[in-house]
């Protein structure tokens, strides 16, 4: 086993998409948290193979997505400056800010580096002793571990010119939002398997409980969606609403002990805005106080206010799951992946994104 | 973003105060933090994430819901795509193609 072809075997998902077409008997909506389950889903066009019934909506989980403007402002202005680094992983450059984004700053002679590691970036510090090495930390539970372990090694060998960009959110205040957002539809969740990996899956009890929807940590192969898809309709046409676990061979209960201790040390919650969907409370992480130093929002304050977002652009509708990428009129005509109105057409995880690549245009959809 | 891809241990060693190794990704390898696996050691199978291993394959566990997976997959009547009658895979070979001058 490979752990990744067996996964990907048409036969079996075939039988489980027949499953699913034997147990529903009337319509569910589903939502898939993480933007890479909702590029498999679509680039496989599992949302078209699925009974009628079933409906996915895709979720927030775009990190790269739901970065506040003004964070991409500032990591502009770091980049721009003479004595700064700014390493990012490579889905963020072309993310659009106000005016710019950091391909334009790259150009214009500011120092951008794309790493495929926070370690990459803490070692880019170590060669720049006389710069300031920025990492800009994006992402959600899964990239925790990284950024926190990347800090604690800063400090720990005395690598003070390396200071991280922190735009971290959590996905459980995220679901919450959703549930109580008004008009919500979704029925059942797909939770993020590798977010689960990191932080297991009991923030999630007490949701599945308290708004008596189904709950599934699921992995990202197209025999993983679909088998998270069976269980979580499962649940559905027995009125039941629990957590369970899909992904078996990555995820348990508790999740990683070692990289929650870590994560914990270095980070603390705190209220936090995503583009296009506003303030979550609760909904970020933010350095302790014990790793202030590292705080590149410290050390370069902020100016300015960040200019207001496309008016074309529906990003915020998308990443809440109320209309399909192909529903916004920008779609494919004003907005593409090479010349983005909102990040949700840049990133590989985005829903616009996994629209676009898939092939998927306004015109082919049966109105 | 929360990419996470499974591949094998194949070094382990320290670097710095941490647990580093590589990872063997079907041929191809890396360097990785094994901080987060301490139980995984040579031949072990971990999701890596931006060069972390986050999870520790439970091979066991991945082999006993797959077998029930692969079980359903060969039980049902599945209409599976059939080639066109009479063309097998095998023996299809493109036309020749004339010789450039």
């Amino acid at each position: 086993m490979r752990f990744i072809d067996e996964y990907r075997d048409d036969r079996i998902a075939r039988a489980l998409l027949a499953e699913v077409g034997g147990i529903v008997t009337r319509p569910w909506v589903l939502m898939e948290v993480c933007g890479g389950q909702t590029h498999t889903l679509i680039r496989q066009g599992i949302d078209q193979l699925l009974p009628p019934q079933v409906e996915l909506v895709h979720g927030p989980g775009c990190p790269v997505c739901v970065t506040p403007l003004a964070l991409i402002d500032e990591a502009i202005a770091i980049a721009k400056r003479p004595d700064a680094i700014l390493c990012s992983f490579g889905d963020m450059l072309r993310v659009p800010g106000s005016s710019e984004d950091l391909f334009m700053a790259r150009a214009a002679g500011g120092d951008v580096r794309v790493v495929y590691s926070p370690l990459d970036a803490l070692e880019v510090a170590r060669r720049n002793p006389d710069r300031t090495v920025v990492f800009f930390a994006v992402g959600f539970e899964t990239t925790a571990p990284a950024n926190a372990m990347a800090v604690r090694q800063a400090r720990q060998l005395g690598i003070d010119n390396f200071a991280l960009l922190v735009a971290h959110v959590l996905v459980p205040p995220a679901i919450l939002a959703i549930l109580v957002s008004p008009g919500n539809r979704v029925q059942g969740f797909l939770a993020p398997g590798h977010v689960c990996a990191v932080e297991g899956w009991r923030d999630y009890e007490p949701i599945a409980h308290d708004f008596g929807v189904p709950i599934v940590v699921t992995g990202f192969e197209p025999v993983d969606l679909l088998e998270g898809i069976r269980m979580a309709v499962t649940q559905l046409e027995e009125g039941r609403a629990e957590v369970e676990n899909q992904y078996v061979r990555a995820v348990v209960r508790e999740g990683n002990a070692a990289a929650r201790a870590v994560v914990h040390d270095v980070f603390e919650p705190c209220d936090r805005a995503w583009r296009g969907i506003g303030v979550i409370p609760n909904s970020g992480l933010r350095l302790r106080g014990a790793y202030r130093a590292h705080d590149a929002e410290l050390r370069f304050p902020r100016e300015g206010e960040p200019a207001s977002e496309s008016e074309l652009c529906m990003a915020g509708e998308v990443l809440r799951g109320r209309v399909r990428p192909i529903d916004c009129p920008a779609f494919g005509t004003a907005c593409t992946p090479e010349s983005p109105l909102g990040a949700p057409m840049v990133s590989s995880e985005g829903a616009c994104a996994a629209y676009f690549l898939a092939g998927r245009r306004r015109e082919e959809v049966p109105v | 973003m929360c990419l996470g891809v499974p591949g094998k241990i194949v070094d382990v060693r320290e670097v710095d105060g941490i647990r580093m190794g590589t990872v063997d990704f079907g041929g191809i390898t890396r360097e990785a933090c094994l901080a987060y696996a301490p139980e995984a050691g040579l031949d072990s199978w971990v999701v890596i994430h931006v060069g972390f291993a986050i999870s520790v394959v439970d091979e066991e566990e991945a082999r006993r819901s797959y077998e029930l997976l692969a079980e359903m997959g060969n039980l049902e009547d599945i209409d599976l795509p059939q080639t066109p009658e009479g063309v097998r895979a095998e023996d299809y070979r493109p036309a020749p193609r004339p010789e450039a001058r």
